[in-house]
């Protein structure tokens, strides 16, 4: 359930808007529950939507409305890869292939695991430090050779084994 | 695991922004100018001179200050036109608002950069955040604003929380809050993030997405001068448009138009990407030369010709070598030449690339981010993307080109907003230029087939 820190952290977003208007922050809330849970459950939603004061139903067209909510669990670490034009001329499909041999995974699908979650992305702003990948869609990396990305899962595989 | 573990393990991945915008190759900065990545914070900015042209605007500087119709005219002067893509003259669009409106009146920064190839927003906001602040404050004074949110795309998470930071830096310097500086102006101004969603980008979609619904865009008119956030006067202008003012204001707006070309005032970030040896931002005065330009970015690699440039993002139609490598960087050299300088975003590409395969990826693109309102786009799109896809994959029928230049047509002036056209353009301008890749791949389809 969203605890006391978590409705702190709702409050602020709040904060930022004109009182009768709550809604806006909608987008910042769902994804601090994504940031804390993983993915955007109903249950989140419905909460959502009471402290917002508005429909349940308009939350969850926000939520799939935009591409980076997850509306199902993903894995521990969800590694999301340009492919757009201008990544993919400087490797941008090698980098997503590399990972799917890597991780005996096809784009869209977790690890037998549960460690790694594989998407293919759209630009991600980032274009010139191709391969660019997003981790857990708060962390960039930038330059991501087949060494750096050998390098990425082995790090994520350590930290994630804890 | 904790959060911090995580950033801890993932530190060594990160960009400096060695390569994209601290590699001194720049022409006569003024928004990049000094930056190296570790002097964004606010008394790095005032040792710059900013805040500067806040003083000066509202006379805290011991000067009689500024009016609103001087910024304006001053701004019209200055030969300023919107960073976004549409390249529409910022001072017009400032003096559209309403000047007597008795409500709130807003002012939106369009950080939602996410046109493929477009990187600038995010140098500027990770190593000067405190020139779009100022930038924003100027507006809000101009426009008579007293709020204002900035839209930053959701997948530069680092940028928006760095942008935070820099806002508790001016809120508590007392460049931003209630009665700035001692004036009686009062100005609010909040960061505001997106989730994954190309479209955000287009300013009434942005604005939906603002207030907390799906971001489908508006009709327009009306503009949001007219109606805009939560149904107020609104000004929405792209982060490298506000980061420009300051200079303008410290430094006149005939300064500014003639660091650029007529019409064409200023500096503009050029992001760089694909077949060059330095892809990065680089900012140069309006009208550099494009080989200029490639020159700064390291040119080709060894062994390879230029063979095509996209010189405004993937909406913008493509130029074969022969022609861009005539064209000077600047709105009306590229429109004069058939294409649009749109975001900046110039995407090289060299005498290995298949046009095929290029413009199956943007086609796939533009049908993966249509939000579905308007019955052209929703369907066209797709429908250019299947066929493209399947003349690439050596499925291509006879009528394919012609089926191509049919729909693009259709799409184009039907739809609400411009992704419509951004999709259908450079479809056309592909078979215009490279018809013949196309050709190839449908005639050796047939011939296999037989
Ligand atoms: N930076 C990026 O990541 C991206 C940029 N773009 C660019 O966006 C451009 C299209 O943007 P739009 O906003 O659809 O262009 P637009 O031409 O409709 O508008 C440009 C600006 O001028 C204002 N404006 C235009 N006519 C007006 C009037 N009569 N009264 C009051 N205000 C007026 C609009 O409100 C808007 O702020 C394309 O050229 C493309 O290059 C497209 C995708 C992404
Ligand atoms: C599909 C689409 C996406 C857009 N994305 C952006 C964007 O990411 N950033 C931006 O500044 N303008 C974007 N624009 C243009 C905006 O609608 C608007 O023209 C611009 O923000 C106005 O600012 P300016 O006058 O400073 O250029 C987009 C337009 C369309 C049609
Ligand atoms: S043109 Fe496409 S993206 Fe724009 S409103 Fe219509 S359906 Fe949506
Ligand atoms: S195209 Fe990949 S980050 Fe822009």
């Amino acid at each position: 359930m969203i605890t006391e820190a978590t409705r702190a952290r709702f409050a602020r977003e709040v904060a930022k808007y004109p009182p009768e208007r709550k809604q806006s922050a909608v987008m910042a809330c769902l994804s601090i529950v994504q940031q804390e849970e993983g993915y955007v459950s109903q249950e989140s939603e419905a909460v959502i939507a009471e402290v917002l004061e508005m429909p349940e139903i308009a939350v969850h067209e926000v939520t799939t409305f935009y591409n980076m909510y997850n509306q199902q669990p993903v894995g521990r670490f969800k590694l999301a890869v340009c492919t757009n034009l201008p990544c993919q001329l400087r490797g941008g499909k090698e980098a997503l292939h590399h990972l799917e041999e890597r991780l005996k995974v096809h784009m869209g699908e977790t690890t037998v695991d549960g460690m790694f979650t594989l998407q293919q992305c759209e630009c991600l702003g980032a274009c010139a430090d191709a391969p660019v990948m997003l981790v857990n869609d708060r962390d960039m990396c930038s330059f991501m050779s087949n060494e750096r990305l050998d390098q990425l899962v082995d790090a994520l595989r350590t930290e994630g084994g804890q | 695991m904790s959060a911090s573990n995580l950033k801890d393990v993932l530190q060594p991945f990160k960009a400096g922004g060695q390569q994209t915008c601290f590699h001194g190759r720049h022409i006569e900065p003024q928004i990049y100018a000094g930056l190296d990545g570790s002097n964004w914070h606010l008394k790095d900015y005032e040792a710059r001179g900013g805040y500067q042209a806040l003083r000066k605007v509202l006379g805290s500087d011991g000067g009689t200050g500024m009016t609103q119709d001087e910024m304006i005219a001053m701004l019209k002067e200055s030969g300023l036109r919107g960073r976004g893509g549409a390249g529409f003259p910022t001072g017009l669009k400032w003096s559209f608002m309403p000047r007597n409106f008795p409500g709130q009146k807003y002012v939106v920064c369009n950080s939602d950069e996410g046109e493929p190839g477009t990187c600038k927003d995010r140098d500027i906001l990770m190593f000067n955040p405190h020139i779009v602040i100022e930038g924003m404050i100027l507006g809000g004074y101009t426009m008579g604003a007293s709020a204002g949110y900035n839209y930053i795309h959701g997948e530069i998470f680092e940028v928006y929380e760095r942008f935070e930071e820099a806002l508790e830096e001016a809120r508590a310097a007392g460049y931003l809050g209630d009665d700035i500086l001692g004036s009686g102006f009062s100005f609010q101004l909040h960061a505001h993030h997106g989730f994954g969603a190309y479209i955000c980008g287009e300013e009434t979609a942005l604005l939906e997405s603002l207030e907390g619904k799906k971001g489908q865009p508006r009709f327009k008119p009306p503009f949001p001068a007219s109606f805009g956030l939560f149904g107020k006067p609104t000004t929405i202008n792209n982060t490298e448009t506000f980061a420009a003012v300051p200079w303008i204001v410290r430094n006149g707006g005939a300064a500014y138009l003639a660091c650029g070309k007529p019409n064409n005032g200023g500096t503009k970030i050029f992001s760089v990407s694909g077949d060059v040896q330095r892809p990065g931002n680089y900012e140069v005065p309006m009208g550099t030369p494009f080989a200029t330009l490639l020159e700064l970015a390291g040119g080709m690699r060894p062994g390879r010709t230029l063979k095509a440039v996209i010189p405004g993002g993937s909406s913008a139609p493509v130029l074969p070598a022969a022609i861009v490598n005539e064209c000077t960087m600047d709105y009306d050299s590229i429109a004069k030449a058939g294409s649009m300088l749109g975001s900046g975003a110039v995407i090289v590409m060299d005498d290995t690339r298949c046009m095929v395969e290029s413009l199956a990826r943007l086609s796939y693109f533009y049908a993966h981010e249509s939000c579905g309102q308007c019955t052209p786009c929703r369907e066209g799109t797709g429908w250019l993307s299947r066929v493209v896809n399947r003349i690439l994959e050596g499925q291509g029928r006879p009528g394919d080109l012609d089926l191509l230049d049919n729909v693009a047509g259709n799409i184009m002036g039907r739809t609400i907003c411009a992704l419509g056209d951004a999709a259908a353009m450079p479809v056309r301008a592909m078979l215009k230029h490279f018809r013949h890749e196309f050709e190839a791949k449908i005639a050796q389809a047939q011939a296999s087939q037989t």
